[in-house]
């Protein structure tokens, strides 16, 4: 449930084998007691909740007092067998594969631009880049949605003045499935790219001056050296990345949402976040919506067990 | 001399490349900024107007006092008191935990690590139907307290995280020290280890209040009674009046709304690059 910074690990790496305290166990139970209680409470709970509520059949007459009937893995069943629900599914996928290749993509080639920069220009960027990054969600969205306006937007603007394309003229981006998913894209891209540039860009500092040296004596081109020292280097950063921008970009909620009620249409252009909303929250089907709810986490938990792995072994 | 010849130019092309990058990048800000204080007609003119010809505070009064739409000021106290009371909960109860799992080996730490370590990774878009649920079965839903409740949650297990990262920085020899010139154990972990986790504490806060003042999705489903909604969900408000969206309105909303988030970004950044690296690299 946490945004850009959950990469952000331990701030210093932990000296090896430092003597603990170990005394009863008392102590530490205490302490970990209050945090224990609330996540349990506002976490667990609702889990069990959840997987519960999948199981049963939970609409608006049940939301209004009748008793909910355990039907099993019926409600598993009609998600599984709705077009609906695997038309938002693939929608989301490849929204999200879009979003995390180009912010990959771009994230590195920036990345890669930063450690050639003299330094006032490298500070500039960062500015411009931390400035992209502070945004939130939101207000993000709601600006590049004044920005892609048809009537006064700056966008059809400078399409249309700038470039002389006549056909930007009054264009209206967010009424058909491509043109909303093309500002949906620019929108996560745009904020999504400034966390892999500095995350790209801390990798890329670790990588020893000295080997780039020595593969330039042996003769080794610009690629080549990139190929053989410094992506094999950069590759756990790469991962790290990689994952987790496509864990956020499948969860993505807020833009969508927003993007939905500048005045984008809302058919064909659900994503799953937005899908289990409108099902569970707006229909009032919580039964279908837990069950949808089940797979998403499932679905995003797989993804996310490689990162959880290497979290786990550097905070042992 | 050709080579260098070359590499001066190469590098006026990367500055160049640099300096769209930045324009790119800053300039919805910019764009943001210019629209909300702009007078309307200048707002809605179909000439492509880069830069601001009059200048108005209009746009700002509009959206702090008009009586006709939701109004700003509850809604930035219900912001700020949910925020507030997500940080100090935050920090508090991540701190304790943070000492246990750092300084003390127990039988379920490892389980512990494993939960917090799970339960970030939890989708909020996926629990919002049961959590609907449960705070409407305990009466909680347009109230702060479910919102406190459940970022306090979410945020917990980050902020327990990088505490622990700060609370193992600091060496336990240290306490030991000052224990052999006559602390007792408390008095010597409050007195040497605390004040030295106190740019921990300000990081994790700042992480809790950023994640708690921009938070979307539950504050929607929470809190619908217009004098309960935070400023997100405020915002939204402004943009269902389709038709005649007063988009410099809107503007001035965002501004006040993003303010607050991007200054207390810019001052935690530093750390959170240090962080990035030594998170990251390790793997």
């Amino acid at each position: 449930m946490i945004d850009v910074e959950t990469a952000v690990a331990p701030a210093r790496p932990a000296p090896p084998a430092r003597p603990r305290r170990r005394t009863g166990a008392a102590l530490p139970l205490l302490l970990l007691a209050p945090a224990s209680a609330v996540v349990a409470v506002v976490i667990g709970w609702p889990l069990l909740q959840l997987a519960l509520l999948s199981f049963q059949e939970f609409g608006r007459a049940q939301v209004f007092g009748q008793p909910a009937e355990w039907i099993w893995f019926d409600n598993y069943v009609s998600v599984l067998t709705d077009g609906e629900f695997w038309a938002v599914l693939g929608r989301t996928v490849a929204f999200a594969a879009v979003c995390v290749v180009a912010a990959m993509v771009l994230g590195v080639a920036l990345a890669l631009l930063m450690q050639r920069l003299p330094k006032p220009f490298r500070v500039l960027m960062s500015v411009g880049l931390l400035l992209a990054w502070a945004m939130p969600a939101l207000t993000t969205t709601i600006v590049w949605g004044w920005m892609f306006d048809t009537e006064y937007g700056v966008v059809n603007a400078l399409l249309r003045d700038l470039l002389g394309l006549a056909e930007f003229d009054r264009r209206s981006w967010l009424i058909e499935p491509l043109g909303f998913f093309t500002v949906a894209t620019i929108i996560i891209v745009w904020g999504a790219v400034p966390f892999v540039t500095f995350m790209v860009f801390a990798g890329l500092t670790q990588v020893p001056d000295e080997q780039l040296e020595a593969a330039a004596l042996d003769g080794a081109g610009p690629v080549m050296r990139f190929r053989a020292i410094v992506l094999p280097q950069l590759a756990p950063v790469l991962v790290i990345a990689t994952i987790l921008q496509l864990i956020w970009d499948l969860r993505v909620f807020t833009q969508i949402f927003a993007l939905q009620d500048i005045g984008g249409i809302r058919a064909d252009t659900s994503t799953l976040g937005v899908y289990i909303y409108q099902t569970a929250i707006a229909g009032g089907e919580f039964g279908i919506g837990g069950a949808l709810a089940v797979i998403t986490m499932v679905v995003l938990m797989i993804l996310a067990y490689p990162l959880m792995r290497n979290m786990l072994r550097s905070g042992r | 001399m050709r080579r260098t010849a070359r590499y001066r130019a190469m590098t006026a092309l990367w500055c160049a490349v640099a300096v769209v990058v930045f324009v790119c990048s800053t300039f919805p800000v910019y764009w943001m900024v210019k629209t909300s204080f702009q007078p309307n007609n200048e707002v809605r003119s179909r000439e492509l107007q880069l830069w601001p010809e009059h200048f108005t505070l209009r746009n700002y009064e509009t959206v702090l006092f008009d009586p006709g739409r939701t109004p700003f000021l509850p809604a930035l106290g219900m912001s700020l008191v949910v925020t507030l009371a997500t940080v100090l909960a935050a920090a508090v109860l991540a701190f304790f935990a943070a000492v246990a799992v750092s300084r003390f080996r127990f039988k379920s730490r490892t389980g512990f690590i494993v939960a917090i370590i799970a339960i970030q990774m939890l989708p909020l878009e996926a629990m919002m139907v049961s959590l609907y649920r449960v705070l409407d079965a305990w009466q909680l839903l347009n109230t702060a307290i479910a919102l406190i409740l459940v970022y306090t949650a979410t945020v917990l297990p980050f902020t327990i995280w990088t505490l622990r990262g700060f609370v193992d920085g600091v060496p336990i020899e240290l306490e030991e020290a000052a224990m052999i010139d006559g602390c007792s154990r408390v008095g010597a972990f409050f007195r040497v280890t605390f004040p030295l986790l106190a740019p921990g504490l300000v990081a994790t806060g700042v992480f809790a209040f950023i994640q708690a003042w921009n938070e979307f999705l539950m504050a929607l489903i929470v809190n619908t009674r217009p004098e309960l909604m935070t400023l997100p969900v405020w915002l939204r408000t402004f943009l269902t009046l389709n038709g005649t969206t007063n988009w410099a309105a809107i503007m001035a909303g965002s501004t006040l709304m993003a303010i607050p988030v991007v200054v207390f970004f810019l001052i935690i950044q530093g750390r959170m690059a240090s962080g990035l690296a030594a998170g990251a690299v390790k793997g």
